[in-house]
């Protein structure tokens, strides 16, 4: 087990930059998500981390191994491919002993780590079969099972779950983490599903266009987005976001947008002047917004355009003077479309980013 | 009473002849390819086995089995069987191997590789006729390049077309040549094989280079994660995946050893002495040269579409285990 380290990576295929100066941590034992959109990179710098693509520029560590000029092969790492990649012509069984008999394991050996390995994942009664003959979920154990024999220095997880259909994606979610728990391994896992990151990751790294945004833990990168991207991407329904600039306001400091005034404690307005930002852009998530009775409570008032019911909650559009907000609400009561809400949100709940830098300005 | 109750009901008496004559005229077209380029060949071919005749057929007598009999049982028959399993040995698992060899050099991507998989697969535009005279230099006594090179590492020359080794000889039967298969080599058959192998490189060289680059790429991702260097990685991964591509490879790389005519008439004649003397080139000498032995040459057809069939059949039967398709 080890820790993987990106420094100053850069990956150009022609002129687009893939990677862009990555500099990042996978602490030994850590269950590390990579997450963006497609494109961002993120499959890049796995890659990188694999072999299977050499950085334009950079350096990688794995333990404390540079390993710029150390082929895939030599490199003691596992990965698990989006669609799984098993050798089609091999049995279950081969396909997982493969890695050990490239390195020369005893036959007594491969057979008694391939059983254990199948036991452990619930696929001991496949070992005959060819991958063609298996569910999507089964493939997935067997290419989990071919990483895992090896006991590999840490292992590198593409869009593993992307193939499966919805309830097995949950299911594999828990066991991925139960199995990270058990190997206690170091596990570096890419997705563009920000539910696998928060659900999985002990800690993630947003990528967009090849950059690093953010570095920490789940719960941290969903309170306190570095920028304006961030906020964005995680968190579903997304985040709203107005424009506004700071003002004051009867005797109360607040920022003042088209749709209406939110106001700031005094700590954060005087922050916020300090910085010298003229203008902004207020972010909400929706479950932040809450319907109030009276007018001068309320910070926006609108009509509720499109109301969708999960169940267990309601998502409703709600269209304001200029634009529309998403707010998440309990299922009851149930709002009715062309319902008038007043909404309020607490002052501390608010995500102010710089409209030029993009960037996090408070609180 | 639904529709489909409706239709059932009209099906059980009127169907079977409605879908015949609906399904007719789109039958007609290849049935009428098929009949009159294989079926029809195919029934004269066993009529004219059972008469022998005159140069042009103008008189015929009915000779029964007979015909069948005499030339299946002649040591002439069994000779050019041996020449052409030979030939047919010489021919396609080299020009795979080599077609394959080349397909996988040039799979690499590299800058300009288009260049080389087009030398690569060129032959293939090269017509048979063309090939042929260009061997014909090449192995030509004393001004071809290939004596040259012999000769360069110390070999003495070889008359690369007029000696037929163990086909030719006091070796009276098939036996004898069986026997000095190993020691004497048939340069004439030889040199036909190689002029062939050169000529079919080109089309396996695009066979598989087709198969190759059907064979996803993250297989080759995972196996160098797993381990595997480049030898491992072609053993374990590419020919498995290869397999059918090979086999087909393999099928059709035998119809055309025993379909081989144009290099032999322009090379050997079949000759020396009946050395390279394939059953095909048999045929059309015994057809087309005098006597004009047509009954004969038909009789010999026969056996050729028969040993095809049962090879195919068998190469099917052998491999289909094998082969792993997806």
């Amino acid at each position: 087990m080890a820790r993987v380290f990106f420094q100053d990576v850069t990956k150009r295929f022609g002129r687009v930059f893939a990677v862009r100066e990555l500099t990042l941590e996978v602490h030994d034992q850590e269950f590390f998500v990579l997450l963006g959109p497609s494109g961002c990179g993120k499959t890049t710098a796995l890659r990188i981390a694999a072999g299977l693509e050499e950085p334009t520029d950079g350096d990688i560590y794995i333990g404390d191994r540079l390993v710029n000029y150390v082929a895939a092969k030599d490199r003691d790492l596992a990965m698990v491919f989006q669609n799984y990649a098993l050798y089609p012509h091999m049995s279950v069984h081969d396909n997982v002993a493969f890695g050990l008999r490239m390195r020369q394991y005893s036959r007594s050996e491969i057979d008694r780590l391939v059983r254990e390995v199948a036991e452990t994942l619930g696929i001991g009664d496949l070992l005959n079969r060819k991958p063609g003959q298996l569910s999507g979920g089964q493939r997935q154990r067997v290419a989990l099972g071919r990483a895992m024999v090896r006991r590999p220095q840490a292992f590198l997880m593409d869009e593993p779950l992307s193939n499966l259909d919805a309830k097995m994606r949950v299911q594999m979610r828990t066991e991925l983490v139960r199995l990270h728990r058990k190997l206690g391994a170091t596990f570096i896992y890419v997705t563009h599903d920000q539910v696998e990151a928060m659900t999985m990751g002990q800690r993630i790294a947003v990528l967009n266009d090849g950059t690093l945004q953010q570095v920490g833990p789940p719960q941290e990168v969903y309170d306190r987005p570095a920028n304006r991207f961030v906020a964005e991407f995680i968190g579903s329904p997304a985040m709203n976001f107005l424009e506004g600039g700071v003002v004051r306001e009867n005797d109360r400091d607040g920022i003042r947008t088209p749709e209406g005034f939110l106001a700031l404690p005094d700590a954060v307005s005087a922050e916020i002047r300090q910085q010298g930002v003229r203008s902004f852009v207020v972010g909400i998530r929706p479950e932040h917004l809450t319907p109030v009775a009276e007018q001068a409570a309320a910070a926006f008032e609108g009509t509720a355009d499109l109301v969708e019911s999960l169940g267990s909650e309601q998502h409703v559009t709600v269209a304001l003077k200029e634009t529309a907000i998403v707010v998440r609400l309990p299922s009851s009561p149930r709002i009715e479309r062309g319902a008038t809400l007043r909404l309020a949100v607490a002052p501390e709940h608010l995500h102010l980013f710089d409209a030029e830098t993009q960037l996090r300005v408070g609180p | 009473m639904t529709v489909a109750d409706q239709y059932a009901g009209r099906r059980s008496w009127a169907w079977p002849l409605g879908r015949f004559l609906t399904a007719l005229p789109f039958l007609l077209p290849s049935m009428a390819l098929f009949g009159a380029f294989v079926f029809y060949p195919l029934g004269k071919s066993v009529y004219l086995g059972f008469f022998i005749s005159n140069p042009f057929r103008t008189r015929q007598i009915y000779v029964g089995f007979d015909q069948y009999k005499d030339v299946l049982a002649s040591s002439e028959f069994a000779s050019s069987l041996l020449v052409t399993a030979t030939f047919t040995l010489y021919t396609v698992a080299p020009a795979i191997v080599i077609g394959t060899a080349l397909a996988v050099l040039a799979n690499q991507k590299l800058p300009g590789i288009v260049i080389f998989r087009t030398i690569f697969s060129s032959t293939i535009a090269a017509s048979v006729a063309i090939s042929a005279v260009f061997w014909l230099v090449l192995l030509h006594p004393s001004i071809g390049v290939l004596n040259e090179a012999v000769e360069g590492v110390g070999f003495s020359r070889v008359n690369w077309l007029r000696d037929g080794g163990w086909a030719v000889g006091d070796r009276a039967t098939v036996f004898d040549m069986v026997a000095a298969w190993f020691i004497d080599p048939n340069w004439a058959l030889i040199s036909v094989s190689l002029a062939t192998v050169w000529m079919n490189i080109g089309l396996f060289t695009i066979i598989v280079l087709a198969g190759l680059q059907t064979i996803p790429e993250e297989l080759y991702e995972a196996a160098r994660v797993d381990g595997a260097g480049r030898w491992a990685q072609f053993w374990h991964v590419t020919l498995p995946m290869l397999s059918p591509t090979l086999f087909f490879a393999s099928v059709v790389g035998m119809i055309f050893a025993f379909q081989s005519f144009g290099q032999i008439d322009i090379l050997t004649q079949g000759g020396p002495v009946d050395a390279s003397n394939v059953l095909l080139y048999s045929i059309y000498q015994t057809g087309f040269e005098q006597p004009f032995r047509v009954g004969a040459a038909a009789v010999q057809s026969l056996a050729l579409f028969v040993i095809m069939l049962v090879l195919t059949l068998f190469q099917f039967r052998l491999l289909a285990g094998r082969v792993f398709y997806r």
